[in-house]
């Protein structure tokens, strides 16, 4: 691997940490399996496609995106709380519905980004050459995001929401109405995977209808390998994990995709069953030492 | 102070599988009343109390606490309220966070939840000193998760939690029933402590016909969902484990009596 290609495998890694914050809030804190994300993330990227395209702020399209994550993730949550229908199907519903919201937004499949003020122009007028500015600028949002998300869980608020995900009978108790919390934490978890999206799009150049597949995929490997990795004994701890586990991730992949075997490689597209078949060895391999063990 | 006015809960209703769990419960406890609650499996005991608390609502009859009608209430507001202890350990805490946090949750019991710290400098210093009473050692663990504490403990947290906001009314549901002997002594003299100390109003459910005449001012017996026996100051201090029988014994006699009644 180049060094070229491993620093494109960090950022990438960066940018879809961000992604991973979001499913490690709703995955492990508040035991909500969210399929959402496979469509909130072509959703951040299409607001904020169309909205830079139309004359939009781009830092202002990060914003919007954020808010059509939110909203998404919400309704989610509503499915799942006040209308009781299991979360892996709600998220399911709002996933395959977000895909013709997706293309009536973008008015088609996709929009590209070609000539327009992004993000990345207000580093690279700096005179950051344009290989760092993708590192500076997605740096410097997983870090902020990083920042925020441990701050928050560190509140009243987000104490519900561990305590919502860990034991819903205890936190019921102390009065708080779990259904609330759901939606909110569903909410800001698909917040930041749409502000993921929004970035991406940026730095690829177009916003993709089918951008979303396999997030949910990429998003548990991610955080598996950073538990493996790095643990998560404390909050702080988990949340930095799941950022550095994503960074792990891109390098595996970037590797893999470099690797021959006489003439056989692999291609772009073999990376869902690349990703699907690490994250079934991750799920399965403490099973597996338990039986071994126990032999 | 708490009111239960002719409440009547059906499980299943209409089913082949119909339960009259509570059939027409008139209750009142008084300011700091402790009274404890026994009875056969199936009584209606732990029915009694998820009622109170909120675990679902009557098919009839009215609740009131502290001069509110809270019968419409959802169990997460009737929770400002009313604390619990439960029979289960593992369910009064939360296993990921910390012995600090969980105090903190608890110390906001019914009240509104914002962007402050949930863990407060201030309050380090009184969690400590609270821990402290009990004597478990606990108070040098602020840090650690109640994921590691042992059953035992857990209820100890769990129950200095139901009190650090003072609640209208304490539901204990046979929380000391999975613990060692040694442990479920300890806790039932936390109890003890605790609901005499602060004046709490409590009721506490138990399948110890000993306990049940030792602790509290006031026992109650329900059979079939109905209050078999309510007894209080005197009687109460007098009762025996074998009058407590008797009682029960003639309660199912009537029964029985009534079957063969209506069989012959």
């Amino acid at each position: 691997m180049t060094l070229y290609a491993a620093l494109g495998a960090v950022e990438q890694g960066m940018v879809y940490g961000i992604m991973v914050i979001g499913v490690y809030l709703t995955f492990r804190i508040l035991d909500f399996p969210d399929l959402t994300v496979d469509g909130s993330l072509p959703l951040g990227a299409a607001i904020s496609a169309v909205a830079i395209t139309s004359g939009v702020n781009p830092y202002l399209s990060l914003l919007l995106a954020l808010a059509g994550g939110f909203m998404a993730g919400m309704v989610t949550a509503v499915l799942n709380t006040k209308f009781k229908i299991l979360h892996l199907l709600a998220s399911i519903l709002t996933m395959i519905a977000l895909y013709s919201i997706n293309i009536r937004i973008m008015a088609g499949p996709n929009v590209a980004l070609l000539g327009v003020n992004t993000v990345f122009d207000a580093v690279t007028r700096l005179g950051v050459p344009a290989h760092y500015a993708g590192l500076l600028i997605f740096g410097t949002f997983a870090g902020l995001v990083l920042v925020f998300i441990i701050w928050f869980m560190g509140t009243e608020l987000g104490q519900a929401i561990l305590a919502t995900g860990d034991n819903p009978q205890m936190i019921t108790s102390q009065g708080v109405n779990t259904h609330w919390v759901i939606i909110l934490g569903v909410g800001l978890s698909n917040g930041l995977v749409a502000l993921s999206g929004a970035l991406v799009a940026q730095n690829q150049g177009a916003a993709d209808v089918g951008m979303g597949l396999g997030t949910i995929v990429a998003g548990l490997a991610s955080v598996i390998i950073g538990e493996t990795v790095f643990g998560c004994q404390t909050m702080a701890r988990a949340f930095i994990a799941a950022l550095l586990g994503s960074i792990v991730y891109r390098l595996a992949i970037a590797l893999a995709l470099g690797l021959e075997f006489g003439h056989f490689r692999f291609n772009p597209s073999d990376l869902n069953l690349i990703t699907a078949v690490l994250v079934i060895g991750a799920l399965i391999t403490p099973n597996l030492k338990k039986r071994l063990i126990a032999r | 102070m708490i009111r239960l006015e002719n409440v009547i809960k059906y499980f299943h209703k209409g089913s082949v599988n119909e339960v009259f769990a509570l059939n027409n419960i008139n209750l009142k406890l008084d300011e700091g009343d402790f009274v404890t609650v026994i009875g056969s499996n199936g009584a209606g005991k732990s029915t009694l109390q998820n009622c109170i608390a909120g675990g679902f609502f009557p098919d009839s009859g009215k609740i009131s606490i502290a001069g509110q009608d809270v019968t419409a209430w959802p169990e997460y507001k009737r929770a400002a309220l009313i604390s619990r202890v439960f029979q289960n350990p593992l369910l009064g805490t939360c296993p990921s966070a910390t012995i600090e946090q969980n105090m903190a949750i608890a110390s906001l019991r019914g009240k509104r939840r914002g962007l402050a710290r949930g863990v407060k400098a201030r309050d380090r210093d009184r969690f400590r000193n609270e821990l402290q009473q009990f004597g478990l050692g606990l108070e040098n663990r602020l840090l650690d998760k109640v994921g590691l504490l042992s059953g035992g403990q857990r209820q100890a947290l769990t129950m200095l939690m139901a009190t650090m906001i003072k609640p209208e009314v304490l539901l204990l549901d046979e929380h000391v029933a999975a613990l060692d002997p040694k442990t479920a002594g300890q806790i039932l003299g936390l109890t003890q402590e605790i609901v005499k100390g602060r004046k709490l109003t409590t009721l506490m459910i138990t399948h110890n016909m000993k306990h049940a005449i030792s602790f509290g001012n006031r026992l109650l017996m329900l059979h079939q969902g109905r209050i078999l026996l309510d007894l209080q100051g005197r009687e109460k201090e007098n009762l025996t484990v074998k009058d407590l029988l008797e009682h029960f014994y003639r309660a199912q006699g009537e029964e029985l009596a009534m079957d063969s009644l209506l069989l012959s």
